[in-house]
């Protein structure tokens, strides 16, 4: 807004004004003022958990608000996800330490067939930068892929992504793959893809379709929030 | 010599482009995940059927079966090191076409996204970039190409790199982008920047435009923002037939001939003159587009409730051009960007 704070140096400002001010550097995409920030807050006694989400996952709330608005693209993302990152790699050996509680667990990939990653790679940043941990089984996934990654990681949530009208079909493969072994229900079944609608998500059995990466975010919190309310 | 498309153009105000490429290939038994470029050597027939049937159809100019022909597409399908015959027979394939028919018919080679990631924000450079696009785009004129023809583009950075490719193979160029994010591309960019840009490409592009994206209302309105930015130019205009809806295990585009030649009309008033169609069009919608082409006389500009009111709702409620301010988040302070 102003030119007269050029100069901000993180380690003297307050707790409350430096976190405001690490969301401002990941809206940018500040990768080294994030670690910074992440340092300072952690030797000011911080536990790992409440840098992670006060500072970095409330950071990258914002980020994919504007993204979802159209205020932010894909680069603009792309760096602040980078950034977040950044700070990450720092907290992640301390939040194992810690015990600190998690947010869910995702395996995600994109199916059999497709060979596009940019979309499904944006959405692995967000969970991550939400406080998820993801499992990205990467390209063209036969649904064998994702039964043994689902078990082996005891996920919470599948996440499928298409680019091309001609792999979508494959999303309900899997899906029924999962009715036959009869535990579809173990799990949230999130869909995403450009060519994708709701329409299509709800006809093959999914969760949800997630229209970008800020939506699955969301839309992922809201059934593990109802997960741990019913349980 | 100026190349056959600008000739063309001399003495037509408008030329039909071609249909899907993808959506016909599937119908003639491409699989999903197959490369579609290896039918070029696999099934060279179809790949000649589906030309034939676009100019069967009415198309003035058809694209090369290359869109994925770069070595970055290929290497997804180890097939990196059949660039070359690739594409050079991609070309091949459409000019024998194109010269067995007895109107003129333009080859256009097809050039798509690496689907890398450009620096800053990715790890492809310029300059790597630019080989893979020369190397597909030579291949493609010594197969017979008129022009390379840079398609579903998203970024600035990718679009710069297929220009200085046809700079440095001396090609004349078009390129369009994919508008699919409320009106931006995936990469932000709106249609008055893309205009905008022309100018500051290694070689000026013939012609720029809009393809696929969301649906037809949605490139209608980037095509009047790409008119309004610059008017005069050759304006491309290849929109999707209609959106793609689950039907019986596969995926039909819901667009009707009569929905698409609608969408010619209004193209053609917005001042697009090279207009065909994008995934989901098929020869019947070619063939209404053309007639109505033929039979309509320009009218004046349409308005975004006139396209509304024919082709259906926009995605998003604006398109980032035009005077409204872009919307922003209020944030503490910024620091000094060097």
């Amino acid at each position: 807004m102003s030119d007269e704070e050029d100069d901000i140096v993180l380690s003297e400002l307050s707790n409350e004004e430096l976190v405001q001010q690490m969301h401002d550097d990941l809206y940018d995409g500040l990768k080294d003022e994030i670690l910074e920030g992440v340092n300072i807050l952690l030797e000011r006694g911080w536990e790992p958990y409440k840098v992670l989400t006060e500072a970095l996952v409330e950071g990258m709330r914002i980020v994919g608000i504007d993204f979802r608005d159209g205020i932010l693209f894909v680069p603009e993302v792309l760096l602040a996800a980078n950034a977040m990152k950044g700070g990450m790699g720092i907290l992640k050996p301390l939040l194992a330490e810690t015990g600190a509680p998690k947010q869910g667990k995702m395996v995600i990939g994109t199916v059999k067939g497709d060979i596009h990653d940019i979309g499904k790679n944006l959405v692995s940043m967000m969970m991550e930068g939400a406080g998820f941990e993801v499992v990205d089984l990467g390209i063209n996934n036969p649904a064998e892929n994702y039964l043994e990654a689902l078990e082996k990681e005891d996920a919470d949530i599948l996440g499928m992504s298409a680019l091309l009208t001609t792999t979508m079909p494959y999303m309900k493969v899997v899906i029924d793959e999962l009715k036959a072994k009869g535990i579809r229900e173990n799990y949230v079944v999130l869909v995403g893809g450009a060519p994708l609608n709701e329409e299509f998500g709800k006809a093959i059995g999914a969760d949800a379709y997630c229209r970008d990466a800020a939506v699955a975010v969301e839309t992922a919190k809201e059934y593990m929030a109802q997960r741990t309310h019913n349980q | 010599m100026t190349d056959r498309l600008t000739r063309l153009l001399e003495t037509r105000d408008w030329l039909l482009l071609d249909g899907a490429t993808g959506t016909n290939l599937f119908a003639m038994g491409l699989e999903a995940g197959e490369p579609p470029e290896f039918w070029n050597f696999d099934f060279p027939d179809r790949i000649r059927a589906l030309h034939q049937g676009f100019v069967d159809s009415g198309s003035d100019v058809i694209l090369t079966n290359s869109f994925g022909g770069t070595s970055y597409r290929l290497k997804l399908h180890n097939a990196q090191d059949r660039v070359h015959e690739l594409n050079k027979r991609a070309a091949e394939l459409a000019r024998e076409v194109a010269d067995a028919s007895d109107r003129e018919i333009i080859v256009a080679g097809s050039v798509g996204p690496t689907g890398e990631l450009m620096q800053p924000v990715g790890p492809l450079s310029h300059a790597d970039a630019v080989a893979a696009f020369e190397e597909q785009g030579r291949a493609l004129i010594e197969g017979g190409a008129d022009v390379l023809w840079g398609e579903t583009i998203s970024s600035e950075e990718e679009m710069a790199a297929i220009a200085e490719a046809a700079a440095n193979i001396g090609a004349t160029l078009c390129g369009t982008l994919s508008f699919d994010s409320a009106g931006r591309t995936m990469m932000g960019v709106t249609s008055s920047a893309y205009a905008g840009m022309q100018d500051t490409f290694a070689t000026k592009p013939l012609a720029f435009g809009a393809n696929c994206g969301t649906g037809a209302p949605d490139l209608m309105r980037t095509v009047l923002g790409l008119t309004e930015a610059a008017p005069g130019a050759i304006v491309i205009a290849k929109a999707n037939a209609g959106i793609p809806k689950y039907v019986d295990g596969a995926i039909e585009y819901d667009g009707t001939p009569e929905t698409m030649a609608e969408y010619a009309k209004l193209a053609r008033d917005a001042g697009a003159r090279l207009i065909g169609g994008c995934c989901g069009t098929r020869n019947p919608h070619l063939k209404a587009m053309r007639a109505a082409l033929e039979s309509h006389t320009p009218g004046e500009r349409p308005s975004l409730d006139k396209i509304r009111e024919t082709l259906g709702e926009f995605s998003s409620a604006d398109d980032g051009t035009g005077d409204a301010p872009a919307p922003t988040r209020e944030r503490r302070s910024r620091r000094k960007r060097t």
